[in-house]
């Protein structure tokens, strides 16, 4: 049996280079500020930072494998633990906890402890409708799709529209059985 | 439930304590996001003068908070009013914060009495971006030009500030030069304060 992958990101995120979050933060700051002004109406916004995330999602997973050093998750469960505990340790430096699963299995809630995204942010009124962290589902909904899972990705408590807690829902879709790129006879 | 309940609710975000500044994220984490800003943009432009343009905005609301920021927690309210001064507070204190280092150097121009150099072998943004053989000149340096511009605009000392690739002799990546011209009325005004 393969050894089993790291169940925490810790060790990976202290060897890997880093740089002060807050430089993180007012990029992302400054990005949303961007799309604000440039598209004016918050759905758009939305949609473009889940569309950035997703851009993100697909080329980080490849990192991710190669320094992760996972094995095979074994069912969405395990996949769920390891994006929580690992996959936002490795890049973000947070841990996020995985809770709220149905009864099949099929759909849970990540929490964040902590968001680097939202350090000195503040919602103004004419912002109520947006998803300022929308970047992060993305994220997540890219990098499954290119492990064979499609997932819909939603905000189920946003702490800058008030509530106590940052918490994404992760459903599974469908798995994609994998295909090969070629036909054996070509 | 685990973990709810660490995170603490407060009303206003001014209520917040100030953190530290010690957190970090990982390099890919920003990196990514940073090739993000610079794709969508790429999306909002017809020319490279133009996207430079975006990106060193997008910089500036970046360096006016850094400045409020820093001033407040390293600086005990108080800010640089000299030329030198606030140079040497980008150098130095800007830098450190944002990259991790100090800038390797901060030169006066030798033509102009205006335009002073911060140079960087490896910035940061520029550390896994290459540039297109069309794209010319362009230089996502321009982000950090932007920050460097919003900090010293908003400490009150207007200045053209721009990004350029500099060859160095022997190495295979140029470095990137932060060329900072300031505005005639803040070298007026320092020769007034002798």
């Amino acid at each position: 049996m393969a050894p089993a992958g790291p169940r925490s990101g810790d060790a990976i995120f202290a060897s890997a280079e880093r740089v002060n979050a807050e430089l993180f933060t007012l990029t992302y700051g400054a990005i949303v500020r961007q799309l604000l002004t440039d598209l004016e109406e918050v759905e758009e916004v939305n949609k473009q930072l889940d569309q950035m995330g997703y851009n993100i999602g697909i080329r980080l997973v490849d990192e991710f494998l190669a320094k992760s050093n996972v094995s095979r998750c074994i069912d969405f469960k395990e996949t769920a633990e390891v994006i929580a505990k690992v996959g936002f340790k490795m890049f973000l430096g947070v841990t996020a906890s995985v809770t709220n699963w149905d009864a099949d299995g099929t759909c849970c809630s990540i929490v964040l402890e902590d968001n680097p995204l939202v350090d000195f942010v503040e919602l103004p009124d004419t912002c109520q409708g947006l998803y300022y962290c929308n970047v992060l589902s993305g994220v997540i909904r890219g990098a499954l799709e290119m492990v064979s899972m499609k997932t819909e990705v939603t905000w189920a408590r946003d702490m800058l529209r008030g509530d106590d807690a940052f918490e994404l829902q992760v459903k599974l879709l469908k798995q994609v059985p994998e295909e090969y790129p070629y036909k054996d006879d070509e | 439930m685990i973990g709810v309940g660490k995170v603490k609710q407060y009303s206003n975000v001014l209520d917040k304590p100030l953190s530290k500044g010690k957190q970090e994220v990982s390099l890919s984490a920003f990196a990514f996001l940073f090739s993000e800003l610079v794709q969508y943009n790429q999306t909002q432009v017809d020319n490279i003068a133009e996207l430079e343009r975006r990106l060193e905005d997008a910089g500036y609301s970046v360096g006016a908070r850094v400045l409020e920021l820093l001033c407040h927690r390293d600086k005990g309210n108080r800010r640089e009013t000299r030329l030198l001064g606030i140079l040497s507070f980008v150098h130095s204190t800007v830098w450190k914060v944002l990259f991790g280092k100090v800038a390797d150097s901060l030169e006066k121009g030798t033509e102009h009495e205006d335009e002073y150099m911060i140079s960087e072998k490896e910035l940061l943004v520029n550390r896994f971006i290459s540039i297109p053989k069309d794209m010319g000149t362009f230089n996502c340096g321009a982000f950090v030009a932007g920050i460097v511009r919003g900090v010293l605009d908003s400490a009150g000392f207007p200045a053209v500030v721009t990004a350029h690739f500099v060859p160095i002799e022997g190495q295979q990546r140029p470095r990137t030069t932060i060329l900072i011209k300031f505005a005639e009325e803040v070298l007026k005004r320092e020769a007034r304060l002798g």
